[in-house]
């Protein structure tokens, strides 16, 4: 663990002046830098706290009809969040299905967008990768990689994005919104995480020193039809071996007419292939339609050792996400979902 | 190495004010610097839940956040929910439930089971489990420890 500086900004410039260099860090809940720190995997030498400044705190409604969520609320404030719980209720279970409640209740919008992954290997400072230590090599394709990627993947990471508030914010089509010296820009929520190709340093788009200020959420909110089926060792506190975040609408006649699904635990970033959610559209909300649209959501996929049976896994979880996404109230904290 | 930092905490009622170099966490700052060895370092990695506690009337880990970040804050450890002889109703509750073996996750169990009746949003006792499910005990007293919560809860201990 080494030493480092702490500077508290007020002000959003003040705090992209403040992080200028490469060394520096913001924080916001740092639930996940600080366990980084502990473990030797981070080393900031300054680190700027945004919980100073109050306008990346709110939830306020846009005149779309959409939402901006601040990037310095917290995981628990935006799933309680009424608005939320009304407009967005798939959000609001994705993140009631993450972490803990303590952790929940320090952890920012913005720091879940920027978590690590929690490869075993990566989280090993004794151990070669590329991710932590670019071209030292990646264990984890002969090794332990039960929680790794079938989808997306390079030569030199195999690594998953662990989020699951990502995975719904990808099935919403959110925006992520940032700042950095040269202003102010907005990131489509499936262009912000990347795949790790040759650079798996990179976990995201995001340029040096660019701060989020907000995800902002699209006036469609799926509320009728929607579930986050997220499969894992444990019942809780765990990370996902695969998750499906699905929402749909239902025409008039009882067929989808848009429908999204963006999938956690396979990829370095939330698994969305558009062209698959459009062959729901006109179809009616059965199980052989839901099949056809995984099969195009899974194409290409492949498994190391210890993690082929993703593939399977994903599949019958895209089935049983359809047809969960038909009664939402099957997925609540604490229940056991069952078809 | 960088310099301490002048705060100020409000710590079960009791204003305090201290100087902490930026890279001390909270558990830190409540055990070493203001000796309240209530709240225990379990895994000091956010896993275990051991060092829970109400930091602006939310249950928090105190282990993943720094002293100098909780500026200005008001803190609740297990030493300001009760003490002996005037015990909390849900300490009450875990002697009368045998909710503890070894007892060293039971300051973090029992900041946590407060705040989350607070909270409201666990209802059943599957959703107690779920919103414990945070705070692991060992030992294996999790039976227990959701029965003292579900007493407490239910209004058999106010």
């Amino acid at each position: 663990m080494n030493d480092f500086a702490y500077y508290k900004a007020t002000d959003i410039d003040g705090a992209v002046n403040a992080a200028a260099g490469p060394k520096n860090n913001y924080i916001g809940g740092g639930t996940n830098l600080i366990d980084l720190w502990k473990y030797d995997l981070a080393h900031p030498e300054k680190l700027v706290d945004l919980n100073g400044i109050d306008e990346l705190k709110e939830i306020t409604e846009l005149p779309d009809g959409g939402l901006r969520l601040g990037a310095l609320v917290t995981n628990n404030a935006t799933a309680y969040h009424p608005i939320v719980q009304e407009r967005y209720p798939l959000l609001s279970r994705t993140i009631l299905a993450g972490a803990t409640p303590q952790i929940r209740n320090a952890a920012t919008n913005g720091g879940n967008l920027l978590q690590r992954t929690r490869c075993y290997y990566f989280y090993d400072s004794s151990s070669p990768c590329n991710k932590r230590v670019p071209g030292s090599g990646c264990p984890a394709r002969e090794g332990h990689n039960r929680l790794h990627a079938i989808l997306g993947y390079s030569d030199a990471c195999i690594a998953t994005m662990p989020s699951d508030m990502c995975v719904a914010l990808a099935a919403l089509e959110a925006v992520v919104r940032v700042k950095g010296p040269e202003g102010e820009r907005c990131i489509p929520f499936i262009e912000f995480h990347r795949l790790p190709g040759e650079q798996p340093e990179k976990d995201n788009t995001l340029r040096e020193d660019e701060l989020i200020l907000s995800v902002d959420l699209p006036a469609r909110g799926f509320a009728g039809h929607h579930t986050y089926l997220k499969l894992r060792d444990r019942h809780s506190y765990a990370f996902a071996l695969v998750s499906v975040a699905m929402g749909y609408e239902l025409d008039g006649e009882g067929n989808i007419s848009v429908a999204r699904i963006a999938l956690g635990g396979v990829a370095h970033k939330p698994w969305r292939v558009p062209a698959a959610e459009e062959l729901l559209v006109g179809k009616s909300p059965t199980e052989d339609q839901f099949a056809r649209a995984a099969e195009a959501i899974l194409e290409g996929a492949s498994g190391f050792e210890h993690n082929t049976f993703k593939i399977d896994l994903a599949h019958r979880a895209i089935l049983r996400a359809g047809a969960m996404a038909h009664d939402p109230s099957t997925q609540r904290p604490g229940a056991k979902p069952s078809l | 190495m960088s310099s301490p930092q002048e705060i100020k905490l409000t710590v079960n009622g009791k204003a305090e004010r201290l100087s902490v170099r930026p890279w001390v966490s909270l558990l830190d700052t409540l055990r070493h610097h203001l000796h309240l060895n209530g709240t225990k370092k379990g895994c000091d990695h956010g896993q275990c839940g051991a060092c829970t506690v109400i930091c602006d009337g939310e249950r928090i880990l105190s282990c993943l956040t720094l002293g100098v970040m909780k500026d200005g804050s008001e803190i609740t450890t297990i030493e300001g929910l009760g003490q002996p002889g005037n015990l909390h109703p849900l300490q009450e509750a875990f002697l009368e439930h045998d909710a503890y073996q070894c007892g060293y996750c039971t300051p973090g169990q029992i900041c946590s089971g407060v705040a989350l009746m607070k909270e409201g949003h666990a209802n059943t006792r599957e959703e107690v489990k779920e919103l414990m499910s945070g705070n692991l005990c060992r030992c294996g007293a999790n039976t227990n420890i959701i029965d003292a919560i579900m007493a407490v809860k239910d209004g058999a201990h106010e």
